[in-house]
């Protein structure tokens, strides 16, 4: 009893189905499936080489990493605008926080489903906006040469629905926290902060909001708004993986797992930078 | 910054009620319209949709499609997953701050790593596992996979280090056991940081999109998320019918958020300054 095994529980659900789950992909992608989804033998590159000589891979990557930047950096810009306007002295503080606490109870199925309707090109209030101020009726939707632009736009709509909020309160909360400090180091909160023990909160909780971003939530929004759409114009990474592997009984695990390590490769990737950045400023700075 | 002028304070005034027009319209618009009264072309091409009893609009959807149904579906595997992933993050925390393990670095190093695997990159195992527990359609297989958080074990493990070790040894002193402790000491009085663990997971796992969408066949047993999603698709004519269905899933996340606000914000850096 001197040594419980505490920890234990949480292993072995992260065993079966973070680890095991990290290797049977891994594993999968160099096999083969047939019709109804077995593995159909190994073969060896054959899924990397065909997604890498597939233009629509290509294409999917540009999205993605298009769809990334649009909402990443708004959404953490704004974030850190909030952060420092409610750092000053404000009356109805508590009202603000509350208010802008609300997107983070929008799951993204809910607020897609809110701004397809607010995307209505009938009905929808932003045309109708819009048409004040003379502009025709835009198809947000399915017009080729935007949806991209309305990812980001709709995304940052959203951001306030969904990413940008739930970073905001992480790093208003950092700053709000180190307001206690003199307040001639306000101004450098990008900065300031990270010499913060709260710095290691926010540290953990943005990224991996960020990550959700471009990760589940992608997946949903797509889904609802504009299901890949049009021309593969808003197929990004996530949504090509449930593309190939679910969509219409699919099941080409092989080919979707390549594309799935591909995936996790870049968030990686994304997160050494990340860390990388992280670190020097935080420890040695 | 501090000094605020009149001209600074007016702005950052200003800014404020800007943002928080944006932040909020959507919220109101999603509520507001969700009382307005179908088409007329809608209500022509479906005139039993109502049954007896349903007389506003939310309870129209929820009559007619079942979608309290779908808000019961999510009620257990959100409670389980919430409860589960408070359990084992506070055992685990617990184990790295106060037991002598070997390893303690590596071993906690291995929590963390999880929190950097993209849930999509190992969706398809999940699946295959899942589907052949024969858990597909139940709250297990809903559940499951979320029982552990990475990031619920690092949250807790920062508020366990700055418990005073005063009371850590005169708890030993009284012969307080490791789980006597954990139970009667520590937990109580990290209750803010439980609330913050637990209030996160739950917003999470209500909002789940994705995997519930894998593991859930019969409408039955579709979580209300997903519900939304096909609302939107079947009833794309009636907004109002459709945001009625995002009311019904956002009542209780909204719930949440405004009451347990405060926890959020004191529990997540409760424990960042020692």
């Amino acid at each position: 009893m001197d040594r419980p095994g505490l920890p234990r529980p949480a292993l072995v659900v992260f065993a079966l189905f973070v680890f095991y789950p990290l290797v049977r992909s891994i594993v999968l992608s160099f096999q083969g499936t047939d019709i109804i989804g077995r593995p159909a033998g190994f073969v060896g590159g054959d899924n990397y080489a065909q997604m890498f000589s597939d233009p629509d891979f290509g294409q999917t990557i540009l999205v993605t990493v298009a769809f990334v930047v649009a909402t990443v950096v708004p959404s953490i810009a704004i974030a850190l605008a909030i952060a420092l306007a409610l750092q000053g002295r404000i009356r109805g503080i508590r009202f603000f926080r509350t208010a802008f606490a609300l997107p983070f109870a929008f799951s993204v199925a809910t607020a897609s489903v809110v701004f397809q309707v607010l995307y209505n090109p009938a009905s929808g209030v932003l045309n109708g906006l819009l048409s004040y101020i003379g502009v025709g009726p835009v198809q947000w939707l399915t017009n080729p040469t935007w949806p991209c632009g309305r990812c980001a736009r709709r995304r940052c709509g959203c951001s306030w629905a969904t990413t940008c909020s739930s970073s905001a309160p992480g790093s208003a909360r950092s700053t709000r926290r180190s307001s206690r400090r003199p307040r001639s180091t306000a101004p450098r909160v990008a900065a300031q902060p990270v010499d913060h023990p709260a710095a290691h909160h926010a540290a953990a909780v943005l990224p991996r909001r960020h990550r959700d971003g471009p990760g589940p939530a992608e997946l949903r929004q797509i889904k609802i708004l504009t299901v890949g759409g049009p021309e593969r114009r808003t197929t990004t990474l996530v949504y090509s993986i449930y593309d190939q592997a679910f969509n219409n009984n699919n099941s080409n695990f092989g080919y979707a797992s390549a594309q799935a390590v591909v995936l996790l490769l870049v968030v990686l990737a994304v997160t050494a930078v990340q860390f990388g950045i992280l670190e020097r400023k935080v420890f040695y700075r | 910054m501090r000094t605020s002028s009149t001209g600074s304070r007016i702005f950052t005034y200003l800014f404020l009620v800007v943002l928080l027009l944006l932040v909020v319209f959507p919220v109101y618009y999603g509520s507001s319209a969700a009382s307005w009264g179908p088409r007329t072309a809608t209500r022509s091409r479906r005139p039993s949709s109502r049954s007896a009893g349903c007389t506003r609009r939310t309870s129209a959807t929820s009559c007619r499609s079942s979608r309290w149904a779908a808000v019961r579906q999510l009620r257990a595997p959100t409670a389980a997953i919430t409860i589960g992933q408070v359990v084992t993050s506070a055992l685990a925390a617990y184990a790295f701050v106060f037991l002598p393990l070997r390893k303690r670095g590596l071993w906690f190093g291995l929590f963390l790593s999880t929190m950097m695997i993209p849930f999509e990159a190992i969706i398809i195992p999940n699946y295959l596992t899942v589907s052949t527990w024969g858990l597909k359609n139940t709250v297990a297989g809903l559940a499951l996979p979320f029982l552990a958080s990475g990031f619920g074990t690092f949250l807790l493990r920062q508020s366990f280090l700055g418990f005073p070790t005063e009371l850590r040894d005169a708890a030993r002193v009284d012969g307080a056991g490791h789980l006597r402790f954990l139970w009667s000491i520590l937990l109580p009085l990290s209750r803010p940081t439980l609330a913050a663990l637990g209030i996160y997971s739950a917003l999470s796992a209500w909002n789940m999109y994705f995997w519930p969408l894998l593991v859930t066949e019969a409408p039955s047993d579709q979580t209300i998320q997903i519900g939304i999603g096909q609302l939107q698709t079947s009833d794309g004519q009636d907004p109002g019918l459709v945001l009625a269905g995002v009311v019904l899933a956002l009542i209780p996340t909204l719930l949440l958020v405004v009451f347990g606000q405060r926890f959020i914000v004191r529990g997540l850096t409760a424990g960042a300054v020692k």
